[in-house]
């Protein structure tokens, strides 16, 4: 299959525009408009906009808490995408999911997940039932380097393995599970070794290049295509912001690290390779999140009664 | 009519055939429909359950998993995302717990959380109950941890043709069920009978009157229902009329059919092997204290498993779990209360 790599400049704008998300958000949750827990991933936009980018419009997608921007970069709707976070009956999930918990069987998105690690199980099932069906869809979960730790991983490692499961194991290793640094929650930090462990082909990349990344998805995507198996990639990136809205991220990480990375982050290096259009694609970028946010604050929440419709089919 | 000599001679079945017999004729009616777990392929189940299927329908639709059961749980649920109907077996029910996460966190909200656009038809059976010398991780019914769980299903059939038509039920019923089978039921002899040839279900969310009475409800379901007939056919002696109530079902749970006997007997007792505390039979007692109470000429009671885990040596585990002298003594109690 293989899809032509996206530009400098059409990176550049998928990633602004996860960014004005988050700055949008983030506003709505300090003024008391947004409800709950916010996970952003500002610094890493590159992660999401490279590997969406080469994945197939049927393909499967399963994320985390910190996963809207594979749901966008996979193609979902803006607004739907908007108007559940904010709570209205036009979202997503009509909001009974609400931020973490977002779905989209349109664009393959299978849900992210308020749980660490809770969404692999169901990639390595879509995976299965794509190999079954035989409609060569790829599954890609994506999860942090704390989920490594969790054992539903290791049962779905091996059962992808033992199953030439086509089926994508992309671990965002940010250097912090939540709040702790991998030295001190991981016996082992090297993710890849304890990946091979289980047999999985493994890939290691630089998760701030959007290029990068975009390749090495492909090229295992291409590898699970041809029934050949299940891929672990370590995407190695940097959450620039805390761990949730409440999290400074400076109680256990300095801040000349955060600094450092911020000055590096892959937004700015995009930024700073394309030159003078990128002020033109951030303003309409910008623009664009926020009319979502406004048609979003428009529309209606949900009637009290629904919360008791759907619970069984 | 009398039978003639060469009338073919009905073959009665066992509850663990006509488990068989449902998983079978439900693989062949839906070619989207697939097995999974420990064991059930190549050596056809633990109990023999899935015994055949594999040589059947093959290796892709009936899949021997690793000792994972968050794994099948978690991949089923990615399974049913994609159109098909999952039978994940637990090889005992006890080791759902490895899979609990995903069951009640996964399974049990997905048509919720996404607002009803997708169903999952995913039914998670295996060998449950006591009374077997199991030990203490062999022999649970923790069925009240899911009935907590909104979004799930959640069965116990007590008979061959409940078991048959209650499977296929909950195969097509398009919510994930956790089925309850009671492995001292499997191949009971005396519970064995005639199944009907053509395709049938049984409605989950009845509950079966298996025996009619005027003066003491019990309500039962599981190995249980069959204590509370012995114990209904010694109150008999004692000239006390106990009108016995198999639920089947538990999540839906019936109401009606128990309100309707306690409209009869004014008293009920509520019997399973499940530990007191927070248990099922504790759920039933509330609801028929908030909305039968005007109903009652006795205090509600409940018969179940002392809250002790189960313990291996027979003694000790008799003496926790339900039996017929405790329901009749409860009974003759309730009676003249």
């Amino acid at each position: 299959m293989g899809h032509v790599r996206p530009t400098d400049e059409q990176f550049f704008r998928t990633m602004i525009r996860l960014r004005h998300v988050e700055k949008a958000l983030s506003d709505l949750s300090a003024s008391g408009q947004l409800r709950g827990s916010l996970h952003l991933c500002e610094g890493q936009e590159a992660c999401p906009a490279g590997a969406c980018a080469a994945l197939e419009k049927e393909d499967y997608l399963t994320a985390t808490y910190r996963g809207h921007g594979y749901v966008l970069a996979k193609g979902t709707s803006l607004d739907k995408l908007i108007a559940e976070v904010l709570g209205r009956s036009t979202g997503l999930c009509k909001g009974k999911g609400g931020k973490m918990h977002l779905f989209d069987q349109e664009f393959g998105v299978l849900g992210t997940n308020g749980i660490v690690g809770a969404g692999v199980g169901t990639a390595c099932g879509a995976a299965l039932a794509s190999k079954l069906d035989g409609t060569n869809r790829v599954a890609m979960t994506v999860f942090g380097d704390g989920a490594n730790n969790q054992g539903h991983l290791m049962e779905c490692w091996n059962m992808a393995v033992l199953y030439k499961l086509p089926v994508i194991f992309f671990c965002e290793n940010n250097l912090y599970s939540e709040m702790t640094p991998l030295s001190r929650s991981h016996g082992n930090i090297n993710l890849s070794e304890r990946a091979r462990g289980f047999g999985l082909h493994t890939e290691s990349v630089n998760g701030n290049d959007p290029h990068a990344v975009f390749e090495v998805v492909s090229k295992t995507a291409d590898r699970a295509r041809q029934g050949q198996g299940p891929t672990f990639i370590e995407a190695m990136t940097y959450r620039t912001t805390g761990h949730y809205q409440a999290d400074s991220g400076t109680a256990y990480r300095t801040k000349e690290e955060v600094e450092d990375w911020r000055s590096r982050s892959p937004i700015l290096l995009l930024k700073q390779r394309i030159g003078a259009i990128a002020e033109e694609i951030e303003a309409e970028e910008l623009a664009i999140v926020q009319a979502s946010v406004t048609k979003a604050l428009s529309e209606p929440t949900p009637n009290p009664n629904q919360a008791m419709t759907e619970v069984f089919a | 009519m009398a039978a003639t000599t060469d009338a073919p001679v009905a073959l009665k079945k066992n509850y663990l055939t006509a488990l068989k017999e449902a998983l079978d004729e439900e693989m062949q009616r839906n070619s989207l429909m697939l097995c999974q777990g420990e064991d059930i392929g190549r050596l056809g189940g633990a109990f023999g359950v899935t015994d055949g299927l594999q040589a059947k329908y093959g290796e892709d639709r009936v899949v021997d998993m690793p000792i994972s059961e968050a794994a099948i749980v978690g991949s089923a649920v990615g399974m049913a995302l994609n159109g098909m109907t999952v039978m994940a077996e637990m090889q005992f029910i006890d080791f759902i717990s490895c899979g609990f996460d995903q069951i009640v966190n996964m399974m049990a909200t997905y048509h919720y959380r996404t607002a009803g656009e997708v169903n999952i038809p995913v039914v998670v059976r295996g060998p449950a109950g006591a009374y077997g010398g199991g030990a203490l991780y062999h022999s649970q019914m923790n069925e009240a941890w899911f009935c907590n769980s909104p979004g799930l299903k959640v069965v116990c059939p007590s008979t061959p043709y409940d078991a048959k038509g209650m499977l296929k039920a909950a195969l097509r019923d398009g919510n994930p069920v956790i089925f309850y089978e009671i492995k001292e039921l499997y191949r009971k002899r005396e519970i064995e009978e005639e199944l009907p040839t053509e395709d049938y279900i049984v409605p989950l969310g009845k509950a079966a009157v298996r025996r009619e009475g005027t003066d003491v409800t019990l309500v039962s379901y599981g190995q249980n229902v069959y204590h509370c007939l012995d114990a209904a056919t010694e109150l008999e002696k004692q000239g006390i009329s106990a009108e016995v109530i198999d639920l089947r079902s538990l999540v839906p749970l019936d109401e009606e059919t128990i309100f309707n006997s306690i409209a009869k007997t004014s008293r009920v007792i509520v019997v399973n092997e499940a530990p007191m505390t927070c248990g099922f039979a504790g759920e039933v007692v509330a609801r028929i204290t908030t909305k039968a109470f005007h109903l009652l000429d006795a205090p509600p009671s409940r018969v179940t498993r002392m809250d002790t885990p189960v313990p291996w040596v027979k003694p000790l585990e008799l003496h926790v779990l339900p039996s017929v002298d405790k329901i009749v003594n409860e009974a003759v109690r309730l009676v003249k209360f």
